[in-house]
């Protein structure tokens, strides 16, 4: 298969005004959102999954891709002037690039941030280009029990490989699982954990879940912490480097995609381990050379994680698209706006939607490109938007809330739902669960079960039917080590995010409860 | 003694207000309370001090001889908190920076000043920073 032609045709797809238009909106909003901490990719998704109902695929995709790549751009804007780290991914980038900015050399920071990203995502979307394509065909033959045993691995890499606590993990993933069994029985047509309520009975959908507990979940948290001590933002102007910062910058670039793309594109994702090996690397490298600026503000601890988190949110494409299994938050969102399409996520998409795929591919190559442009003059006006105050924000964005919630299926019983979700979204965030797994297992659950009752009308209800193929096997083998891996590494050595912590920067700053007077 | 508030920002408005503050602190042989607040209700602030302005001002303060009490506080309306800290103290003048508004600032932001103004016990002294 000539997949560089492909990508040329998809290249055809989106060059039209229109789609450019979507890509652009894309982008602007992702890094919108990524700007400002505690509102994310997919929270932005999740608020526009109900655009799909209007909107041909191609140029939904289009725009979620741009918001999905533009989210980190903008993650590295706040990590590097505020020093409040918008995401996990981009906590290592907020260690130097802080530090810079504080050194006066904010605009080399901010430079080789918007300049890696462009190198990486660029380079891992060339990579998704080859590797998906094979992965797929490969995966065609794939039997019911090796798939069932892949989502087995990517909910279980997903909540125990990322985050403090597997325990905290895990109970948001059932959790997550429950909310995914609510509602008819696809098979016997039994109703389940319904509640005798005909509304119940017609699952739970999606988008109210993901507006729930991304959205009001997040907003009703907001409220209850309203008032925090502000800070300042390091001033800026625009972004630009000099031939030596392009010098020190480019090996840390290369290998930060090269840390970054493979955690990305096996289902064990997450930006957070790349992004910490590629950090402890650059200082190694750095030291070895006898130049280590590493604690005064180095421009390889800015470009090497930053390059990484973009190489491996590329590389979540792999397993989205070649397989149906997502791996980041912002993917499962966009896995619901598949099935929202009524286009059924798996090995057969590449075969089934070649026109959407590599139109997809191509917007993630133009919307990187459009971000670098965009961005680089920018961001000083991106950091302006900082001063929103919380309440004006948080209105527009509970509006859209409640919009996109109702307009899903008019039924104001959503409504109530969203409520309900919210408070379960806002005392996740209370006892600290992370939101990810419950996200996967709402949306990955009832895909897991199709394939367990496969697996099962295949054999005739025999359970040894799981592991009776060989790379089912091997997958369990593989969960295994993932479960037990971090139990072990946590005793040898600490968690990325704890050597953070130590070394004075929380994963997440925002979430500190501040005492005033 | 007589006691002088004055609504504090680390900026030119500020710094004319504390000018004054600080003069008619001399002339009254009074003291000077400054008061720094936010509403704290978005990531960034530029007019509630951090630690350098902070160490700026005490140093400032530190040279004019004058007894000085600094107070940050945050809370829903920033000229409520500087009426709030007049009333504890028992201010006999409250000293503010008047900033010139657009009209589209006019509509989104209410005034600090005009609360204070229209809400302070005592007499409201309103400077301008010089040209």
């Amino acid at each position: 298969m000539d997949n560089l032609g492909l990508l040329m045709g998809g290249f055809g797809a989106v060059l039209t005004p229109e789609n450019l238009m979507y890509c652009a909106i894309g982008v602007l909003l992702g890094t919108f959102v990524g700007v400002l901490p505690g509102i994310g990719p997919a929270m932005a998704v999740a608020l526009l999954l109900p655009v799909t109902y209007g909107l041909d695929p191609v140029a939904a995709f289009i725009m979620f891709a741009g918001i999905y790549y533009g989210g980190m751009y903008g993650g590295s804007t706040t990590a590097i002037l505020l020093n409040t780290p918008g995401e996990s991914a981009s906590v290592m980038t907020a260690l130097e690039g802080n530090l810079m900015a504080r050194a006066g050399k904010a605009a080399q920071a901010l430079a080789t941030a918007a300049i890696g990203s462009f190198i990486a995502g660029t380079i891992g979307t060339l990579l998704v280009v080859f590797f998906a394509p094979a992965l797929a065909s490969v995966a065609v033959e794939i039997g019911a029990p090796s798939y069932f045993a892949l989502m087995v691995l990517a909910m279980v890499s997903v909540t125990s490989v990322l985050g403090g606590s597997p325990l905290r993990g895990f109970i948001a993933l059932f959790i997550g699982l429950t909310i995914g069994l609510v509602g008819l029985d696809l098979n016997t047509g039994q109703p389940r954990l319904s509640f005798d309520q005909p509304l119940l009975a017609d699952r739970i959908d999606v988008v109210v879940v993901a507006v729930g507990i991304f959205a009001l979940g997040e907003a009703l948290w907001v409220a209850a912490h309203l008032r925090r001590s502000p800070a300042h933002v390091i001033p800026v102007g625009r972004p630009w480097m000099s031939r030596a910062d392009f010098r020190r910058s480019w090996g840390p670039w290369l290998r930060g995609t090269a840390y970054g793309f493979p955690f990305g594109a096996v289902p064990a994702g997450g930006a957070e381990i790349p992004t910490f090996l590629s950090y402890i690397t650059e200082k190694r490298i750095a030291a070895r050379h006898g130049k280590d600026e590493f604690g005064r503000g180095a421009i390889e601890g800015v470009a090497g994680p930053e390059a990484a988190n973009n190489a491996s949110a590329a590389g979540t494409f792999v397993p989205l698209l070649a397989l149906g299994l997502p791996v980041t938050a912002t993917s499962a969102v966009m896995l619901a706006a598949f099935q929202g399409y009524g286009i059924e996520p798996g090995p057969s998409l590449m075969t089934d939607q070649p026109d959407l795929v590599w139109a997809l591919l191509a917007s993630l190559l133009i919307g990187n490109a459009l971000l670098l442009v965009l961005n680089l003059p920018l961001a000083p006006v991106w950091a302006k938007l900082l001063r929103i105050p919380r309440p004006q924000l948080y209105a527009g964005i509970l509006f859209f809330a409640a919009l996109g919630s109702y307009a899903t299926n008019l039924q104001p019983f959503d409504l109530f739902l969203l409520l309900l979700l919210g408070l379960l979204g806002l005392m996740m965030r209370r006892f600290a669960l992370p939101v990810l797994p419950l996200i996967l297992g709402v949306i990955l659950g009832p895909l897991m079960e199709l394939k367990l009752r496969e697996a099962m009308a295949i054999s005739g209800g025999e359970v040894d039917a799981l592991w009776s193929e060989p790379l089912a096997v091997v997958i369990y083998a593989v969960v295994a080590v993932a479960i037990i891996a971090p139990l072990v590494l946590r005793t040898i050595r600490p968690a990325p995010a704890a050597v953070a912590v130590d070394e004075g920067l929380a994963g997440d700053t925002t979430r500190e409860e501040e005492t005033v007077r | 003694m007589t006691t002088i508030v004055v609504g504090w920002t680390p900026d030119e408005f500020g710094e004319a207000a504390l000018r004054r503050a600080l003069e008619e602190a001399r002339l009254r042989e009074g003291r000077v309370v400054v008061v720094n607040a936010t509403r704290g209700d978005a990531l960034v602030d530029e007019r509630y001090a951090d630690d350098e302005q902070l160490a700026a001002l005490a140093t400032e303060l530190g040279g004019a001889g004058i007894e000085v009490d600094v107070r940050r506080s945050m809370g829903a309306d920033v000229g409520d908190q500087v009426l709030a800290v007049a009333a504890d103290v028992a201010a006999d003048l409250v000293v503010i920076g008047l900033r010139r508004r657009t009209p589209v600032g006019k509509l989104l932001m209410g005034s600090v000043a005009q609360r204070i103004l229209l809400g302070a016990e005592c007499a409201v002294l309103a400077v301008k920073p010089t040209a």
